[in-house]
């Protein structure tokens, strides 16, 4: 009996793997179907983000100018451009704009954002136009933001030269963009108004994801509209916030076209930051090492605020 | 009493939003209103906030100088569009349907890249282009330009597509269809608002893009209206009302697609989350 069934059994066995054989086959073969699918991803990472970033870590070790580029041997120099780079007064200056430059664009973006967040979360005839149309500075090529604000902050005759000339609060033909301190102001002002809309958006949708019941909840324990906002929409925003600010900083530490364009990073320096000064090495000194050099350094400020929050986002989920 | 503070609340609600609407989009306005004003009009002191006469002069003058670099931004953000369209969807549908080890790598990867400043990739990019010898060709911009637009693109067409149940590939199947046919047939149809909203965005991203242009542009032939506007600052400094004038046509682009495609920029901006 035993050994009927285990014959049988066997037979059954075999006769499976008779059949699995064709299918197996088949099955591999629709694995690798379905990888080409995936392939392009895979190539593209590979060829577009691997190659150059590994490029420019060796680039970064090496003594690379515009004669390294055309005779193409490039001597390894270890960490002399880290060295060269941190040791230059410049390093100071672009890591304390950056720095000043980030903080002081992501606070007012946030909170102007949600301002208008709540504002447009009351829903009222066109406000969906409004809304909308607010958009617009954010779809906007970032050079034409900058050209436009250069021209308002023009020390000739731009407008807001013009009225606070003409309320007595600065003088006439106040330099904005050529007086140290203030150029920063300037282009300050200008990325908070590009970032706008984009915490608006985001911090409107995340209002709507929060159920009517916590508020009347809340209304029935007898919360004022303050108490509902700071015990019932910040804890609930709290994780789109967590993003949202995220999302900012990286943001801030890319930017570079809005600096190019308004000022190049002048006067005397007042505006450089890490993505301008790497640029200027790169690509107005033909220093490629120390372009690279000061490129991965931005990388791995960017890529440990991504820790950050990657631990952040785990610990409150 | 009540009826009263209903119809006032409403009525002071819009009043605000209006303002507040205007006040951001000033600087929008002031574009417009002088690109259409004398060069006279616009340095009077002080300047009227409605002009008095409209001309389009400086259109005309900037049109013959800039219709090249218009055409050529629209040649860039169209190859970035089809490009980054191409090579996103079949990977975005890999990742949305079937299992390999590597997809949790691959996704991670991608939105690893959204980290990446593209300044870090600039030098790199440039000394391997000068290499292969794409600098100053419509391809080499085009294909660094899809940097900004193909992880993106992947993104947020998986998130489409997850919401597209497998069985519809498998119906096909039935039929005789292969993976790749039900994928075109089937499911590509079915998730056309992600590809408009992916193609927007690569459009915008081809069309905004300053940084790769001025890197790997090194002589002026083939040069994107982002770029032939800084110059213009530079070129002529204190023709402001021209200037603007080019500042409104390199906009056009952008209001047109707003316009026609609010929703889809609204549902990409929020969904994705995971801007350039």
């Amino acid at each position: 009996m035993a050994m009927k069934t285990s014959a049988s059994a066997g037979v059954a066995r075999s006769k499976e793997r008779v059949a699995a054989a064709p299918l197996r086959r088949r099955f591999r073969r629709r694995w690798w179907a379905r990888l080409m699918f995936l392939l392009p991803a895979i190539l593209y990472l590979i060829i577009f983000y691997g190659y150059p970033l590994y490029y420019s870590f060796m680039v970064s070790f090496e003594h690379y100018t515009l004669q390294e580029e055309v005779t193409g041997v490039a001597a390894f120099t270890g960490l002399a451009n880290y060295v060269t780079v941190f040791q230059d007064p410049g390093f100071r200056l672009a890591a304390v704009h950056t720095l000043v430059f980030t903080i002081c664009s992501i606070i007012p973006q946030f909170i102007i954002g949600l301002a208008l967040a709540l504002f447009f979360h009351r829903r009222f005839p066109l406000s969906q136009l409004l809304r909308s149309l607010m958009l617009v500075p954010w779809l906007l090529p970032i050079v034409v933001s900058a050209t436009v604000w250069r021209w308002l902050f023009d020390q000739t005759n731009g407008i807001i030269d013009q009225v606070l000339a003409g309320l007595h609060i600065l003088p006439a033909h106040f330099g904005w963009l050529t007086t140290p301190g203030w150029a920063f102001a300037a282009v300050i002002v200008t990325n908070i108004w590009i970032g706008i809309p984009f915490n608006m958006v985001i911090l409107y949708s995340g209002l709507q994801g929060i159920a009517e019941e916590f508020y009347e909840a809340a209304a029935i324990d007898g919360a004022g509209k303050w108490q509902a906002f700071l015990y019932v929409t910040l804890p609930l925003l709290e994780p789109v916030i967590g993003i949202l600010l995220m999302l900012g900083l990286i943001y801030t530490l890319k930017v570079f076209d809005l600096i190019y364009v308004m000022t190049g990073g002048g006067p005397a320096n007042d505006t450089q930051i890490f993505a301008t000064w790497s640029y200027n090495l790169s690509f107005s000194q033909q220093l490629f090492g120390q372009g690279a050099a000061v490129g991965n350094i931005i990388l791995l400020i960017a890529l440990a605020f991504a820790l950050v929050y990657l631990w952040w986002a785990r610990r409150t989920t | 009493m009540k009826i009263h503070a209903l119809r006032r609340g409403p009525v002071l609600t819009i009043v605000v939003g209006i303002v507040v609407t205007a006040i951001l989009l000033f600087p929008l306005y002031w574009m417009l209103v002088n690109s259409l004003e004398t060069t006279q009009e616009m340095f009077s002191i002080p300047a009227p906030l409605v002009p008095t006469t409209i001309t389009f002069a400086p259109y005309v003058t900037v049109l013959q100088s800039q219709l090249p670099h218009l055409l050529t931004s629209l040649i860039v953000a169209f190859g970035t569009v089809i490009l980054s369209l191409v090579i996103a969807t079949p990977s975005a549908y890999a990742l949305a349907h079937f299992r390999f080890r590597i997809t949790l790598v691959v996704v991670f990867c991608l939105l690893l890249t959204q980290m990446i400043p593209t300044v870090t990739l600039a030098t790199p990019m440039f000394l391997i282009f000068n290499k292969l010898g794409l600098l100053n060709s419509y391809l080499g911009l085009i294909l660094a330009d899809t940097t900004y637009a193909v992880p993106f693109n992947i993104l947020i067409l998986r998130a489409f597509l997850q919401s597209v149940p497998y069985e519809l590939a498998e119906a096909a199947f039935v039929d005789g269809t292969g993976e790749w046919g039900a994928f075109i047939r089937v499911m590509l149809p079915v998730v056309t608002p992600g590809l408009i909203t992916a193609g927007l965005f690569s459009f915008l991203f081809g069309w905004g893009d300053f940084l790769y242009a001025l890197t790997i542009m090194t002589n002026s032939s083939i040069q994107p209206v982002s770029v032939s506007i800084y110059n213009f600052i530079g070129q002529f400094g204190a023709q402001w009302n021209e200037l603007m004038a080019v500042a409104v046509l390199a906009s056009i682009p952008a209001a047109i697609l707003l316009i026609v495609f609010q929703g889809y920029i609204t549902a990409g901006l929020t969904s994705g989350a995971v801007k350039g």
